[in-house]
């Protein structure tokens, strides 16, 4: 799966990090960097979970 | 019946599920449903007649014209496989008969039904005059917008988010705006008065006009268009655009006489079951999102949120409780809202409690978290342009952490 961010979207609201911060960090300068845009299927839960819980939509999850 | 498992562990179906409200509650649900699932006939019943969008951009990027209304629609599975009554309103409920009626005298049969029909804004005399709007629809936003367009002066009756954020987003557009509100402090009800007053000053510091702590008496018109608003302490507040942000209340009219417990929202269990009047679950009956007031364990009291996170969490959890019956558990989560005003990011997990304190950062560059407590536990965080540092006291607040945080 890959992790397709829309960072005109993206408001750093942090709520994917809390649900995946394997692949989601919202560093101090306040922007999201996403640490694994591939990341393994085990993740595929979690990742899920921060694409439906992102407040801007800003995740997609692509197959 | 209305269960979609039964004890035995057989799957016994739910033929027929209706949901009333099509906006992110709705429309959650539904798709949570289909992930559990459910094989069944699906219906959407939504009284817009929009393809389901997001609000949250309509009093910012769509407001001030940045995004349109493609960029709000709310994404929804195509798998969904559902029958979609859009711009129709249901207006009743008979959950003896199992069905709700629509408008115009159509009964529509249900064995499982989730209310998200949300909550409607509040209303003042004068709001018929033109040049005076409510937010809730696109329809107000795009009307909004328009009215912004010939306007130089903004009056915005209520500081709470949607007040905030339209005040912020017309002095981004280079328009005057002038705040109103009868508590002391912009967003008072939602973070206390130390800490609105931290949004207070940042308001003012952006050039806003602020009135704090003062009624409106009356929206002034002449002609039928709005003039501005006269106070309760006689000031006149002029504006060609007035806004009325005064909060919004559950829309549960068309559920009266329904054997619901109505209550400042739609009276629902630990586990989102919508109660009858006898203070039993109605089987095959639970509510999610604006309108939906149940018992959040984790804070061990009921409460009724506005946020986006809780109408998109609790409709998951409302479906799953229509799919699986009680045993799947409480809806304990733990609230999260934002609101994005100028260029600061206001975050709160959990809720406003009587004690603050700041834990790190500068109130001074407004960039900073502080701590809610409430009998010595951490109930709730505030962050300002914090996400990463905010987004840790999740946690702590999920695990009751002692307040202030050790």
């Amino acid at each position: 799966m890959r992790v397709v961010v829309d960072f005109d979207a993206c408001m750093s609201n942090a709520v994917c990090m809390g649900l995946a911060p394997e692949v989601f960090e919202v560093r101090d300068d306040g922007f999201l960097y996403v640490l694994q845009e591939e990341p393994p299927e085990e993740l595929r839960q979690k990742v899920v979970a921060a694409e439906r819980a992102c407040p801007t939509q800003a995740i997609t999850i692509e197959d | 019946m209305g269960v979609g498992r039964s004890p035995t562990g057989k799957t016994d179906p739910l033929d027929r599920v209706v949901v009333v409200g099509a906006s992110l509650a709705g429309t959650r649900a539904a798709e949570a449903l289909r992930r559990e699932g459910f094989t069944g006939r699906l219906t959407l019943v939504g009284d817009e007649a929009h393809q389901p969008y997001d609000r949250p951009p309509l009093s910012k990027q769509f407001l001030a014209g940045t995004w349109d209304e493609e960029r709000i629609r709310l994404r929804v599975g195509d798998e969904l496989d559902a029958e979609w009554r859009l711009g129709v309103r249901a207006v009743g409920l008979d959950t003896g008969a199992r069905e709700v009626e629509l408008a115009g005298g159509e009964r529509v049969p249900y064995d499982g039904l989730v209310i998200a029909t949300g909550a409607a804004p509040r209303t003042l005399p004068g709001v018929e005059l033109e040049g005076v709007f409510v937010l809730r629809t696109l329809d107000d936003s795009i009307a909004l917008k328009k009215a912004l367009a010939g306007a130089t002066r903004v009056a915005v009756l209520g500081a709470g988010f949607i007040g905030c954020e339209v005040a912020a987003t017309c002095r981004g557009l280079g328009l005057e705006a002038a705040l109103v509100d009868i508590f002391d402090h912009p967003l008072f009800r939602v973070l206390g008065a130390e800490m609105g007053a931290v949004c207070g000053r940042m308001h003012a510091e952006h050039g806003a006009e602020l009135h704090m702590g003062v009624a409106s008496e009356r929206i002034e018109g002449d002609g039928g268009r709005a003039t501005g608003i006269t106070l309760a302490d006689g000031t006149f507040v002029a504006a060609e655009v007035v806004v009325v942000g005064i909060g919004v209340t559950p829309a549960t009219e068309w559920l009266a006489g329904s054997g619901l417990t109505i209550d400042d929202g739609v009276v629902c269990d630990e586990t989102c079951a919508a109660i009858g009047v006898e203070g039993v679950p109605i089987e095959g009956v639970v509510a999610a999102g604006d309108l939906a007031r149940w018992t959040n364990p984790l804070f061990g009291r009921a409460m009724r949120l506005e946020h986006w996170t809780n109408a998109a969490e609790q409709a998951d959890h409302a479906a799953a409780r229509l799919w699986s019956g009680p045993e799947v558990g409480p809806f304990a989560p733990v609230p999260y809202f934002w609101s994005d005003q100028y260029d600061a990011k206001i975050q709160l997990v959990g809720i406003p409690g009587p004690d603050v304190q700041v834990l790190e950062g500068s109130v001074e560059e407004r960039k900073f978290v502080a701590g809610y407590g409430e009998g010595g536990r951490l109930v709730g965080a505030l962050g300002f342009s914090s996400p990463r540092r905010l987004m840790q006291y999740r946690a702590l607040v999920e695990q009751r952490a002692p307040f202030p945080p050790t």
